[in-house]
């Protein structure tokens, strides 16, 4: 019995850590004034004016980042979903000269960490006229995630029997016709994980749209929120607290109600992939 | 009787050594020779095609990589290596069709000589329709991984050779090829081992040490949680999941202020609540390390634990069962059973944990920037080597020792990689193929 309570308490107290600085950004979201010097936890007078001016003010970007956001969010994951499944098609499905040592070549390049090219990244997309662009963006996340998913997704199509195919092309079924009528539809678990995925990864990814747009008005919301602390640190952070609270509650909501699905796709792609 | 020899020889006469002679002088002659006169028309257009298009590209290129430019205020040593590796590319990609035409004359040829019958025009278009319909798939996504993976990853390799700085910097100054001076430099010059050596040894400590807490809360957690004794099972589990459900760069901008020096909470409220004094926990490097250690592992024990409560809800119960009958202890069982059990089962997952951690600039650069800043030196007291790439490419401009180092992160993370790699499945099937 002790040690039932034992463990209790010792949830309990994850609990207050987890909860902790929650708690405070969503106090201080609701606090009057910007500084938080004069904020507080637990605000006397909560208030929705930090809310109001994000939506309202002049001065204020947050709907641009949002759009922008939202934007190479969903161009990323449709263009990733359409790249990644002709890729994988073609190398699972056919055998032709260069499948292997482009498929080693993919597993190679997977490992690299972005930053490696950001220098090179950064003056190509000068050259070519797409840098400060979101097109510029999106080109380099679809292209940057094509050798791990391609995998993925070749991977997922491989464990589709072949007779399924044979019995198609018998029906006089060409290539195009065999992928859109009989795999697509069978391959669509793996899609959806490849298009949650590139969705999710614009709204977390920091680094890269620091480096390639310059607008305040074509920032997505990571940069945006971070430029906007940094200007001013203490002053705009009530204000601040407001934009995250709007950006991480429904992703947090999607992610919950999705949990069970990504921890068991990432327990199998873990343990037996 | 003059004519039936005559064609009985040609077929045995062709040659398939002439074919390739043919092709390899140039692409589709050995086509045209092989009778197939479409495709050998489109290969010499092709090569032609390429040749006048790219001549004086490719030439300025394969310059331009050589020398990086003669004289300065004319010469754009960096767009000359950029013309030179497109070059490189543009040629290999070239030198493939190339040989995949001469390996086409050969096959068709010794067809021929084998005595192969012609199919149908129609027959033929749809043959090679089949045999190109792979390439046409995953030519789009090659020519965009070409532009944005590989030209990338070997431009940053040549920078490493090369001594573009703030005092090379093209267009007023030319860039030159060092060779391994920019890694002698590292390990030599004092203003520059110093840093290489702190950076290193913290991004080696961070790594290990925050991960290892990651990975060892979440286990714990994972088996408390799991007891039978315990109840709303399901409520515990997606609070403690939480932190994960929440954009990292959100948490970290959050924490930053909370653990901010004057008006931070926990300096505020916290601390001097329990009466102890303010703590300088961005200003001090060893306390902001802690932070960071600290938060980090707040970010990512809940992936762990929701990792972990899967395998665990999988393991079957008779193991656990004959082990009691065996009178085992508690800690036994779980030092025998669930340890090796669970670590074997994810450890793929688990090494991606230590290389994205190796890796996280996001945690660094968001909390504090990877300062504070260190007195004479290049890096700050908590920088990792990837945010002190960062800061040497887009601050000071040292574009050849971001590189050097950045070619030394890759190299580590590959060797990391490949362990893991080796043991996944589709790897396995291709290698048994």
């Amino acid at each position: 019995m002790l040690e039932v309570a034992g463990i209790y308490l010792i949830i309990g107290v994850m609990a207050v850590i987890i909860f902790y600085p929650l708690a405070w950004a969503i106090g201080l979201s609701f606090s009057a004034g910007t500084s938080v010097y004069s904020s507080s936890m637990f605000p006397k007078e909560p208030t929705l004016e930090h809310y109001r001016w994000l939506f309202t003010s002049p001065d204020s970007n947050y709907l641009t980042w949002y759009r922008n956001t939202l934007y190479v969010s969903t161009l990323n994951s449709l263009l990733s979903v359409v790249f990644t499944s002709m890729t994988a098609y073609a190398l699972s499905r056919f055998d032709f000269v260069g499948r292997r040592s482009g498929m080693y070549a993919f597993l190679l390049l997977q490992m690299f960490p972005v930053m490696m090219a950001m220098v090179a990244l950064y003056i190509f997309l000068n050259l070519i006229g797409l840098l400060n662009t979101l097109i510029g963006l999106v080109l380099i996340y679809v292209g940057g995630q094509i050798p791990f998913n391609a995998w993925l997704v070749k991977g997922y199509m491989d464990t589709i029997s072949r007779e399924l195919d044979d019995a198609a092309k018998i029906d006089g079924a060409g290539p195009i016709r065999l992928f859109i009528r009989i795999l697509l539809p069978l391959i669509t678990p793996i899609l959806a994980i490849v298009a949650l995925t590139n969705f999710m990864l614009p709204i977390f990814d920091f680094i890269l749209p620091s480096i390639i747009l310059h607008d305040k008005s074509k920032y997505t919301l990571a940069v945006g929120l971070y430029q906007f602390v940094n200007e001013r640190y203490a002053g705009n952070f009530t204000v601040f607290a407001a934009g995250a609270i709007l950006i991480a509650v429904p992703i947090a909501a999607v992610y919950l109600f999705l949990q069970k699905y990504l921890i068991s796709g990432l327990a199998a792609g873990g343990t037996k992939g | 009787m003059e004519l039936h020899i005559d064609r009985a020889t040609r077929t045995t006469a062709h040659k398939p050594w002439l074919a390739v002679m043919l092709s390899v002088l140039f692409a589709g002659l050995g086509q045209l020779y092989n009778r197939s006169y479409i495709k050998g028309i489109v290969l010499i257009l092709l090569e032609l095609a390429f040749i006048v298009t790219f001549k004086d590209f490719i030439g300025l290129g394969l310059w331009g990589i050589a020398t990086l430019g003669t004289i300065p205020k004319v010469d754009h040593s960096i767009f000359l290596l950029v013309y030179g590796l497109l070059s490189l590319i543009m040629l290999a990609i070239a030198a493939l069709i190339y040989i995949l035409n001469i390996r086409d004359a050969k096959i068709q040829a010794e067809r021929i000589a084998s005595g192969w019958q012609r199919p149908k025009l129609s027959e033929a278009m749809k043959q090679a329709y089949m045999a190109s319909f792979p390439y046409l798939l995953s030519v789009p996504g090659f020519i965009m991984l070409i532009f944005v993976v590989i030209f990338p990853l070997m431009f940053a390799i040549s920078l490493a050779f090369t001594n573009y700085d703030l005092y090379h910097s093209p267009p007023r100054n030319l860039v030159d090829w060092v060779g391994f001076d920019n890694f002698v430099n590292l390990v030599t010059v004092p203003i520059w081992n110093q840093s290489f050596l702190n950076v290193l040894s913290w991004t080696l400590v961070w790594t290990v040490v925050s991960t290892t807490l990651q990975i060892a809360l979440g286990l714990f957690l994972a088996v408390l949680v799991n007891d039978k004794r315990i109840r709303f099972k399901r409520l515990i589990r997606t609070i403690l999941i939480l932190p994960w459900a929440i954009p990292s760069f959100v948490t970290i901008m959050i924490f930053s202020a909370l653990f901010n020096d004057q008006f931070g909470a926990i300096n505020r409220n916290i601390l001097s609540a329990l009466q102890i004094a303010p703590i300088p926990w961005l200003t001090d490097p060893l306390y902001t390390k802690i932070a960071l250690i600290s938060i980090q592992v707040w970010l990512g024990f809940p992936f762990l634990f929701a990792l972990f409560t899967g395998v665990l809800q999988s393991t079957s119960q008779d193991i656990y069962e004959a082990a009691e009958v065996d009178g085992a202890t508690r800690w036994q069982k779980f030092r025998h059973i669930t340890l090796p059990h669970v670590l074997f089962a994810t450890a793929p997952l688990l090494i991606i944990q230590y290389t994205s951690n190796f890796n996280n600039f996001n945690i660094i650069y968001l909390f504090n920037g990877g300062g504070p800043a260190v007195r004479g030196q290049t890096a700050g007291g908590t920088d990792i080597l990837i945010s002190w790439v960062y800061k040497l490419t887009f601050t000071t401009n040292n574009y050849n020792m971001a590189a050097a180092i950045s070619l030394i992160i890759g190299v580590i993370v590959i060797a990391f990689a490949f362990i893991q790699f080796r043991r996944t499945r589709s790897f396995r099937e291709e290698r048994d193929q």
